[in-house]
This record gives structure tokens, C-alpha cells and sequence, in this order.
């Protein structure tokens, strides 16, 4: 008998879209309960996502046909290792966020409380969606899913966020186009959309031009939706004028499912007999590079720390695409295959996550966004800034949080792969985040104001504190708190067995 | 007493002070509760090391591996004869300078004690976790919590000139750091382990010469804590630091965690014959040599007594490096031996400067003309330290350089016994005018200020006591009793592992 | 000769096909004025639908409806799919459009201009910069 838990993939979508409209009409009644469904269907879903990588784990892969159809001309959800990890991932991501909303929104946005978690459960569902199916048209109907509610919610704020909307929404479109017509070659050369059957008709047509032509555009595509250098220039204004829980949400895991989509084309779609014909890993691997530098260079001469920070999250692509890049040519466990590009998705999402919920707390309390006048907070507001300095030495890559991990395994991939320069790319890096997190953590605490360079320096501790509500202060610091825990169980070697799966479902066979 | 198993010792020895800084935050309202657990985890700490004592000296390694990090690599512990002695020099001093700490930060009522004491017992964790530490993935780790650490510290005063100092302090450790990182990993890459082994991992069947040297070169650069010239401007700049941390961190902890990062690597990693083979040791040698000249020229321009006695402490830390460098038995023993010894020399100075600071607010050499009289017990063990620095009997100092001197006898090579000596009289060059200015000088003042010069005016008791017990155990070390008999057979028992015989 | 129309002429659906969107691309690029750069963004699209709807087509082929007597005398008809496929894909565009329109209303509103350039004059002083 067939476990239950088959039906979840499905569930996990489908519940989420329809909490969508209860919410809206629910909220027309009492504004009050939009917070709470929306907190209920996400804890669901999270439990349910959970459900599905232990399933995964245990049993194998789980395929739904959706009403019915059989796969090459219905849709099917296909749930296997990979969508799992990053399902559990992006859900765990999406309830801290909405935890911390309550009390951010209700501040921020008090006009558009019932729209705000409307639009936000669209925007689980569209991720969801890119995760699960394994259709790849309907791939793109999520990823607009996904892009429209992200274009709505960085809007909320108005003024300087709508142009940077705006941006975004011109650029993703055109990205979400070439990934159209990436879909369209294939289907003119296969007549299939199906994921699994594509990888099965395409071997024979690797050397055809429309292919390749299919290949481009799905890079260049999703290139621009995960925001690899060169094609990053949307994502700065975005994520620093949304939100703060969609910042924490556009860096943390929309550009990061977007990379899933990506991985999900290249290995899944194309297999990696393709990716070995052409030196397109070397390429992104290099573009990976110029992003660390290039990123962490602009985000150094921010003032503005939640531009800082999405300049930040250009780098932290960079890590992520350097480390794609690396995972063809790296087979030794564990830092082979793709298994750094997928720890460093949680890890990302988790420090980034910390960093723009602190950001948006320093926003809550005193609108405060430039580095410079964030003196003192460190006494103000001691937990939400200790909880930053976690974050922060943790992007710098300080053990044994996650961004050491992360770099140690990129480190070690690069040399497995005979990339010196990679190494000095990934140690220079940590000096420039260094810089420039120092220099917000040296100002929180460090720094004195004006008006305290006249008393004296042991009054000091008399500071109100002026910390911000329990709830906002709790998803921080269960981000904070996992920036070092994950760090350990990933030296532990916890997760691997995930990993391991994912690299063997590709073909990646590694050497122990 | 609860018997602790042996091969969790090393574990239960570090979650002192990891378990200290978060009571010591838990407490910070209430100072006496704090302050009492830094004594506590302190003593506790030193306890479980020191009964780690007998089963080293009995020839074996306490390991206790916890989980792999990568293959070939456990995050884990191992405890032999030379870690073990850095590890009972700082924690045992943890315990005085914590009881200076409580009277030093109260007597000048200094700002944020709490979150002096949290990141102090955190450097102590980094000091004692390097020391402990089996491999080299590990030590970084700890390596790596022990600068993050001492940040606060350094930049303690908040002023801009401190935070330009923190700045710098991290600018020159962090960026080290990420030497040591690369060069850790190229280790991996070409021994598939990092375990530090009496015999080396490395040799010349693994790889080319050439890169073994350029490895070995970027070990040195990652060991910047060892304040080596060129790369030691980041220590005077931080004695900005309150005195408590320059002594137990900046004499002892950081420093000797990165000098003791440069014997690890030349014996435990490397290996002594590969050293010889490559030609390193007289490289490394010659490059420490010039530190000890170098930084004791510097070190008789400073007015400002605790940078002096920085750039003492840059120079003594180069004897290190040097015993190393020398790849003799003798040698080695000496710069294992210097590691407690200094410690305790040079955390005596530190002490002193600290009473003197808290007594009368005096920071400059020159104006503490007749501080002596004053001051007599401090200046007392001054003196013994200043002799100690200067290597004269009988104060410790002179064990340590006997042994060194030995050293470069066995080397065969008169030159560096040369640079030893000279080195050893500018010692005494720059500390005997501090002691000359203030048992003999006369300040330029007026009459009336010379009534009150006579009056004792010691500095509160809880710094007056653990000064004047560095001291005296840095006389003691140099006659034969039970701890000399410890540090030395431990030393011997190093030397022994390494093949030095 | 020959060769001009085996690969222009015999294949000039995907020569439409990308002289639209070359068009639309310009007008993104290229337009100052928001609503204009919507409407390239909406020849963009149309341009795609248009290079699908063609991949279905097939000579002389009626609509797909099935019916018993289509396949009993054999007709021939248009692949489906890319049909149905397109329709997801026009309510996927007027959605954006609707997002891209509703957008421009707001920055209207907020600057009274719907000119890019001098939006973002005015929205510099607020940390907006180009890099």
C-alpha cells in the first residue's frame, strides 16, 4: 500500500495556493487572522516537507502524477533527494520569515497586512512549485509564479522600491522569456516536456545546434534570475528596499531555487555527458570567481548595510556557481560533486537570512539603514546585534560556523581540481567580507557617538535598551544559533547522506 | 573528585572556560557571582590539565578524536609532552591573571568588565584548544577563536586610537590566518592528513622541494601571532589594550600560540629531517636572528613602558622560533622550555606595569623616577624580571638561553651563539636604565613632591599577590624542585619523540 | 538563390519570430519612458508565443478538436500542446503586464513622472546609486 506521504509533493503546492485565498477572503472579515493561517500553513507544510526527505531517504524517490495523466503528457511531480533537501530548505527559510513578519508588517505596512500574506503564500506556492514539479514548462509557470509575487512584495514599501520592482520585473521577465524559449527548442527537437523523458531523447541530439541554442538560453536565463555576475544589477535595489523578511527571503532562497532550477537543467534535463562536452562548468566557474571579487568589492563601498548585504548575496551566488562549477571535476568525498554548491544553499540561507532580518530590526526600531549611524546599538539592542555578529563572522568563514565549512569545501574542491587561483579567489574573499562586516560590527559596539564622547566611559552601561519584540527576536536567533550548530553537523558529517544521493542520481560517483 | 576518563580530559578541559563565558554572561549583573566563575573555570581548568601530567610523562598521548571533519581528518585531541606544557603555562596563569584582572578592572572602574571577562575566557579556550589540539584543521580552529577573541580586548578602550589598534590587529592576524588556511590545506592535499606526528608528515617522496619550501613559507606567513619582524607592528600597537590582556594574551596566549604554531610545524609536521634536508632551519634562523636584534633596538627607543616590553617580547619570542630553528636536541629544548619561562618573565613585567599604572597612572618610563621606593614589592619582581629577560642567573631566563646557547654549539654553527649573546646584553641594555630610573632616579620636580615619594603606595593586593608569585616562580624554575623537574622532563620528553634524542 | 530561400523563406516564421523580439529587446533597452519599455517587453513575449504557436502548426492541418469522423477520414491537425502551452504562458505575460502597469501607476503617484531617468534623479538622494 502506497504511504501517504506520496501525496504530499502535491499537497505541499496545492495547500499553500489555496491558504493563498483563504487568506484574502478570511482577511476581509478580520485583518487578524492572516498572520495565523499563513503561520499554519507554512508550520504544515515545513512538517510535511520534512515527511518527504525522510520518504526520500527511506523508500526512494516519490512520483505524482498529477489528476491521473501518465508522465510525457501529464504532469508529474517528482520528488527525489535534491528537491527534497532544497523543499526542507526553503519551507525551514519561509516559516522564520513569516514568525518574524508579524510584528515587522503590522509596523511597516499596517495598510496591507491581508495582501502582504496573500501575495507571500503565492510566493511559497511559485517555490514550491520550481521545486517539486518535474515538468519543465510548468517549471516556468512557477518560476513566474515565484517572480511576480517577489515583484508585488518588493513594490510594498513604495517609493524607492517600486523602481527597483520595476528593474527587477523588466530584467525577470526577460530571463523567464529565455527560459521559455529554452523549453520551446527542446519541445521543437523532442516533441517532450517531461524532465525524465527529456534526458532520455536528448543524448542523441547533444551535437545539434538547436540543443546547445537550448542550453544558452537556460543558462543566460536563469542566470539573470539568480543574479550571476554580470547579469546581477537588479538585485541589489531589490533586495535592499523590499521588506525585511522578503529581503531575507529574495537573498536567502529565491535566487538560491533558482540555482536549484538551474542544477535541476543540468543535470536532470541535460545530463552530464553533455556538461563534459562543452566547457561550460569551466565558464561558470570563472564567472562564479569574478562575482566573489566584484561582489565583495562593491559591497565594501556600500553605506547603505541592506545594499551591503545584497551585494553580499552577489558574492555569495559567486560561491555558489564557483562551486557548481567545481563539482564536475571534484569527486572526492566530501567535498565532492555537487555537495559544496548544495551546503552552501542552506548556508547562504541561513547567515543571509540572519543578516537581513537584523537589518530590517535596526529598520523596526529607529529606521535606522546607514552604517554610520548605527553607533551604539551594540548596547541597545544587544541581542539583535550579537546575533549579527554571529551571522557576520560566519560569512567571513570564522570555524566552525557554516561559511567556514562552505569555503573549506570549495577550497578543497578547487585544489582536488588543480584550480590554484580559485584558492587565493575563495581566501582573498574572506579578507574582503571581513572589511566590510567588520566595519558594521566595529561601529555597533565599538564606536562612540558624539553625545557619549562627553560622559564618561563607565556611564556606558546605562544605555536604555531598546530591544526589539520577542517574536522578531526569536526567528534571529534560531538563524544565528544554526550559523554555528549546522557548522558542526556539517564537519560531522551529518547531511551527507543527502548529498551522497543527489551526486549518485547524477552520475557523480565519487571516490571515498 | 570525580575521576574523569582519560580520553575526555582534553574535552572537559576546554569546556571550562567555554562553560565560564556563558555563565559569565549569564551573571553579568552581579560582579562578584561573574567574577567568581572566572576563578572557578580558571582553577577547574588547570586542575584537569595538570592531572593530565602523569600519563604524558609515562610516554603516551592522550587522544580523544570527536567526529571526522573530512577523511583523514577528526576534529580532535591529542595531547603530548610540548602541548601539554603550553597548556599548563596558560592555564595556570589564567588563575593569577584573572585575580589581577578582578583588581586591576575594579580599581579603575573600567567599562564593559563583562564582556572583558566573556572574550578573555574565550582566548583562553583558543590558547589552551591550540595547545591541545591533534591536528592541524583543529588548531586552526582554535587558532581562529583565539584572534577573533582578543578583538574586544585590544579595542577595549573605544577610543579611536584603540579601535585603530583592533583594526590593525585583526587586519595583520586575520589576514595570516588565511595564509595558514591555504597553507593547511596544501599540507592536506599532499599528506591526505594533518595529524601532527613527532616524525613529519610531510617528505620529499610526497613532493616536489620547491613545494614544500613555498608551503613552509606560507606556514610562516600564517603564523603572524608570532610577531616576527616585519610583521610585528600589530603588538606594540595593541598594548593600547588594558594591562591584564597584554600580559596573559600578548606575553603569553596569543604569542606563544603562534610561536608554538612555528615549533608544531617544524617538528611535528615537516620533521626534523625533512627540515635539514630542505634547508630551512638555517633560513628560519637566520630570519629569527634579525628579530632579536631587531626588535631589542626598537625596544630601547620606546618611552612608554609596556611598549618596551613589547618589543621584548617580540625579540624573546624569536628565541623560539630560533631554539626551533636550530634542529638540535639542545635547541629545541630550549625554545620549549622559553615557552613557561618567558610566560612567567615576561607576565611578571606586564604585572608590574599594570600595578604601576593602577598606583600612581604612570605610563612612561620617564617619569617614574623613584617609583622603587614606593613601590617595592613590584619593583622587586621587576627586577627579577628584567634579569630574567637579560638571561642572568638566577632567574630562569638564564636556563632557557643555556640551553639555547648549547643549541647552537651542537649546530656547530658560533655565529648564531654570537647573535644569542648580543642579543641577550641588549636585553639588559634596555631594561637596567628602567630599573636604574626607578630605584636611583630623582624626578626633576620640586622638593615638596619628594615628602610623598617615600610613602608605600603598593597597588591593590589581588595585583600585588599574583606578581609577585610569577616571580617568584620564575626564580624557582631555575633550581632543581618538582616543577622545574616537570616542565623539563616534559621538555625532554618532546625532544625525545622528535628523534632529537 | 537556392539558398536564400531554403533559409530564409522556408523558415520565415523564425525570422518573425526573432525580428519581433529583436524589436521588443530594443524597446526595453533602448526607451526612456516605462510604459514604452513595457510594451517592448510585451513584443518580447509575443515574439516567443508566436515562434510556438508556428513549432504546432502543420500544413493544411485543422484545429485539434477530436472527433470520430476527423480520424476516420484521416485529417491531419495541428499539434495541440504548444497551443495550450502558449495559453499558460499569455496569462503569465498579461500578468506581469498587469504587475509592470500597476507599478508605473504607483511611481507615478509617488514622482509624478514615468520618465526612468528622471525617477531615478529624484530617487537618488535616497542611496539609489547606479553600481
Amino acid at each position: 500500500m502506497p504511504s501517504v506521504v506520496e501525496h504530499f509533493p502535491v499537497l505541499v503546492v496545492v495547500v499553500s495556493l489555496l491558504s493563498a485565498i483563504t487568506i484574502l477572503i478570511a482577511g476581509w472579515i478580520n485583518r487578524k487572522t492572516a498572520w495565523y493561517i499563513s503561520l499554519a500553513t507554512l508550520l504544515g507544510q515545513f512538517i510535511a516537507s520534512l515527511f518527504i526527505l525522510h520518504h526520500v531517504m527511506t523508500v526512494g524517490s516519490i512520483r505524482y502524477r498529477l489528476g491521473g495523466w501518465a508522465p510525457p503528457w501529464g504532469i508529474e511531480y517528482v520528488m527525489d533527494a535534491l528537491n527534497a533537501y532544497v523543499l526542507v530548505v526553503l519551507l525551514f527559510l519561509g516559516l522564520v520569515c513569516v514568525i518574524y513578519s508579524k510584528r515587522n508588517i503590522e509596523h511597516e505596512l499596517p495598510q496591507k497586512v491581508v495582501s502582504f500574506y496573500t501575495i507571500y503564500q503565492l510566493l511559497i506556492t511559485g517555490l514550491c512549485g520550481i521545486t517539486v514539479t518535474g515538468d519543465i514548462f510548468n517549471m516556468y509557470v512557477f518560476l513566474e509564479i515565484t517572480s511576480l509575487s517577489a515583484y508585488a512584495l518588493i513594490a510594498s514599501r513604495g517609493k524607492i522600491a517600486l523602481k527597483a520592482s520595476f528593474t527587477y520585473l523588466v530584467l525577470g521577465s526577460i530571463g523567464a522569456c529565455f527560459f521559455l524559449l529554452g523549453v520551446g527548442f527542446l519541445y521543437a527537437v523532442t516533441g517532450s516536456l517531461n524532465i525524465q523523458d527529456l534526458s532520455l531523447l536528448l543524448p542523441p541530439f547533444y551535437g545539434n545546434r538547436v540543443v546547445l541554442a537550448a542550453f544558452v538560453f537556460f543558462l543566460v536565463g536563469l542566470s539573470i534570475k539568480m543574479a550571476l555576475f554580470p547579469l546581477h544589477t537588479w538585485l541589489p535595489d531589490a533586495h535592499a528596499f523590499a521588506p525585511a523578511e522578503i529581503s531575507a527571503m529574495l537573498s536567502g532562497i529565491i535566487i538560491e531555487v533558482s540555482t536549484y532550477a538551474f542544477i535541476r537543467v543540468a543535470f536532470s534535463v541535460f545530463t552530464l555527458r553533455f556538461l563534459r562536452l562543452l566547457p561550460i562548468f569551466d565558464i561558470l566557474s570563472w564567472l562564479g570567481a569574478v562575482a566573489i571579487i566584484i561582489g565583495s568589492v562593491l559591497a565594501i563601498t556600500q553605506v547603505n548595510l541592506k545594499r551591503m548585504l545584497a551585494y553580499s548575496s552577489v558574492a555569495n551566488m559567486g560561491y555558489i556557481v564557483l562551486a557548481l562549477g567545481l563539482s564536475t571535476s571534484a569527486r572526492t568525498l566530501p567535498w565532492g560533486g555537487l555537495n559544496p554548491a548544495l551546503m552552501h544553499i542552506l548556508n547562504h540561507a541561513l547567515m543571509k537570512g540572519c543578516l537581513f532580518l537584523v537589518a530590517g530590526a535596526f529598520i523596526y526600531k529607529a529606521d535606522l539603514w546607514y552604517i554610520k549611524d548605527f553607533v551604539g546599538l551594540g548596547r541597545k539592542m544587544p541581542y539583535t546585534c550579537a546575533a549579527f555578529v554571529i551571522a557576520a563572522i560566519s560569512m567571513i568563514g570564522v570555524p566552525p560556523s557554516v561559511g567556514f565549512v562552505s569555503k573549506l569545501y570549495i577550497i578543497l574542491a578547487s585544489i582536488e581540481a588543480k584550480k590554484f587561483f580559485f584558492v587565493a579567489v575563495l581566501l582573498l574573499s574572506s579578507l574582503l567580507n571581513l572589511v566590510y562586516f567588520w566595519r558594521v560590527i566595529e561601529t555597533m559596539y565599538m564606536k562612540r557617538g558624539k553625545e557619549q564622547d562627553h560622559s564618561h566611559a563607565s556611564h556606558g552601561s546605562h544605555v536604555q535598551r531598546e530591544e526589539i519584540p520577542f517574536g522578531m527576536l526569536s526567528p534571529i536567533w534560531v538563524l544565528a544559533s544554526l550559523c554555528i550548530i549546522m557548522g558542526i553537523l556539517w564537519l560531522a558529517n551529518v547531511p551527507t547522506p543527502i548529498l551522497n544521493q543527489v551526486n549518485s542520481m547524477f552520475g557523480l560517483d565519487m571516490k571515498p | 573528585m570525580i575521576e574523569i576518563p582519560e580520553s575526555l580530559r582534553p574535552v572537559v578541559a576546554l569546556g571550562c572556560p567555554a562553560l565560564g563565558a556563558i555563565f559569565i554572561l549569564v551573571f553579568s549583573k552581579r560582579p562578584n557571582l561573574r567574577e567568581g566563575v572566572t576563578l572557578l573555570a580558571s582553577l577547574l581548568q588547570f586542575s584537569i590539565v595538570f592531572s593530565m601530567v602523569s600519563t604524558v610523562l609515562s610516554g603516551e598521548t592522550i587522544q580523544s578524536y570527536l567526529f571526522p571533519v573530512i577523511p583523514g581528518i577528526h576534529f580532535g585531541f591529542r595531547v603530548d609532552a610540548f602541548g601539554l606544557m603550553f597548556a599548563l603555562t596558560a592555564s595556570f596563569l589564567w588563575i593569577l591573571v584573572s585575580i589581577y584582572s578582578i583588581g586591576y578592572m575594579r580599581a579603575l572602574q573600567e567599562h564593559a568588565q563583562t564582556r572583558y571577562y566573556f572574550c578573555f575566557a574565550l582566548a583562553i579556550l583558543g590558547a589552551v584548544g591550540v595547545a591541545l589540539s591533534g591536528n592541524l584543521v583543529t588548531f586552526y580552529i582554535f587558532y581562529e577563536i583565539l584572534t577573533v577573541s582578543t578583538y574586544p580586548l585590544v579595542a577595549h578602550e573605544q577610543s579611536s586610537e584603540a579601535l585603530f589598534a583592533g583594526r590593525k590587529y585583526l587586519a595583520y592576524l586575520l589576514t595570516s590566518g588565511v595564509f595558514l588556511l591555504a597553507a593547511i590545506v596544501l599540507t592536506y592535499s599532499i599528506a591526505q592528513t594533518t595529524d601532527f606526528n613527532p616524525k613529519g608528515i610531510l617528505s620529499l617522496a610526497s613532493s616536489s622541494r620547491s613545494a614544500l619550501i613555498f608551503v613552509f613559507i606560507f606556514f610562516i606567513l600564517g603564523f603572524v601571532k608570532a610577531a616576527y619582524m616585519p610583521f610585528h607592528s600589530w603588538l606594540p600597537t595593541a598594548m593600547i589594550a588594558p594591562t591584564p590582556v597584554s600580559a596573559l594574551l600578548h606575553a603569553v596566549a596569543v604569542v606563544k600560540a603562534g610561536a608554538f604554531g612555528i615549533v608544531r610545524t617544524v617538528g611535528y609536521i615537516y620533521g626534523i629531517d625533512l627540515m635539514r634536508q630542505l634547508g630551512l632551519g638555517g633560513m628560519l634562523a637566520s630570519f629569527a636572528g634579525l628579530t632579536m636584534i631587531g626588535a631589542s633596538l626598537f625596544a630601547i627607543a620606546q618611552d612608554n613602558l609596556k611598549k618596551r616590553l613589547a618589543y621584548s617580547t617580540i625579540s624573546q619570542l624569536s628565541y623560539i622560533i630560533f631554539g626551533a630553528a636550530l634542529l638540535s636536541p639542545m635547541g629545541i629544548t630550549g625554545a620549549m622550555i622559553h615557552i613557561p619561562f618567558h610566560a612567567f618573565m615576561k607576565i611578571t613585567l606586564f604585572l608590574c606595569a599594570g600595578s604601576i599604572l593602577v598606583a600612581s597612572g604612570k605610563k612612561n618610563i620617564s617619569e617614574m623616577a623613584g617609583i622603587g621606593r614606593r613601590m617595592p614589592i613590584t619593583m622587586f619582581a621587576f627586577v627579577v624580571g628584567s634579569f630574567g629577560m637579560s638571561g642572568l642567573p638566577p632567574v630562569s631566563g638564564f636556563v632557557s638561553k643555556w640551553f639555547l646557547g648549547l643549541g647552537t654549539l651542537e649546530a656547530g654553527n658560533l655565529s648564531f651563539l654570537f647573535v644569542l649573546l648580543l642579543s641577550s646584553f641588549m636585553d639588559a641594555v634596555y631594561f637596567f636604565p628602567i630599573i636604574h630610573t626607578a630605584f636611583f632616579g630623582r624626578s626633576g620636580d620640586t622638593e615638596s613632591r619628594m615628602h610623598e615619594t617615600n610613602k608605600i603606595e603598593e597597588a591593590p593586593m589581588s595585583m600585588v599577590i599574583p606578581l609577585s608569585i610569577t616571580a617568584f616562580f620564575s626564580v624557582v624554575f631555575t633550581f632543581p624542585n618538582p616543577a622545574t623537574d616537570l616542565l623539563l622532563r616534559l621538555a625532554r620528553m618532546a625532544v625525545s619523540q622528535l628523534g632529537g634524542g | 538563390m537556392e539558398w536564400f530561400i531554403a533559409k530564409i523563406f522556408a523558415k520565415y516564421n523564425y525570422w518573425i519570430s526573432i525580428i519581433l523580439m529583436m524589436i521588443g529587446f530594443y524597446g526595453i533597452v533602448a526607451k526612456d519612458n516605462l510604459i514604452k519599455k513595457i510594451i517592448g517587453l510585451n513584443i518580447f513575449q509575443t515574439a516567443i508565443f508566436l515562434y510556438f504557436i508556428s513549432l504546432g502548426a502543420v500544413k493544411a492541418g485543422t484545429a485539434p478538436i477530436v472527433d470520430a469522423e476527423i480520424i476516420r477520414k484521416g485529417y491531419v491537425y495541428a499539434n495541440p500542446l504548444p497551443h495550450v502551452l502558449i495559453l499558460t504562458a499569455i496569462v503569465v505575460s498579461v500578468a506581469t503586464t498587469a504587475v509592470a502597469l500597476s507599478l508605473v501607476i504607483r511611481m507615478h503617484q509617488e514622482y509624478g513622472t514615468i520618465e526612468e531617468s528622471e525617477i531615478i534623479e529624484k530617487s537618488r538622494d535616497k542611496g539609489m546609486t547606479w553600481t
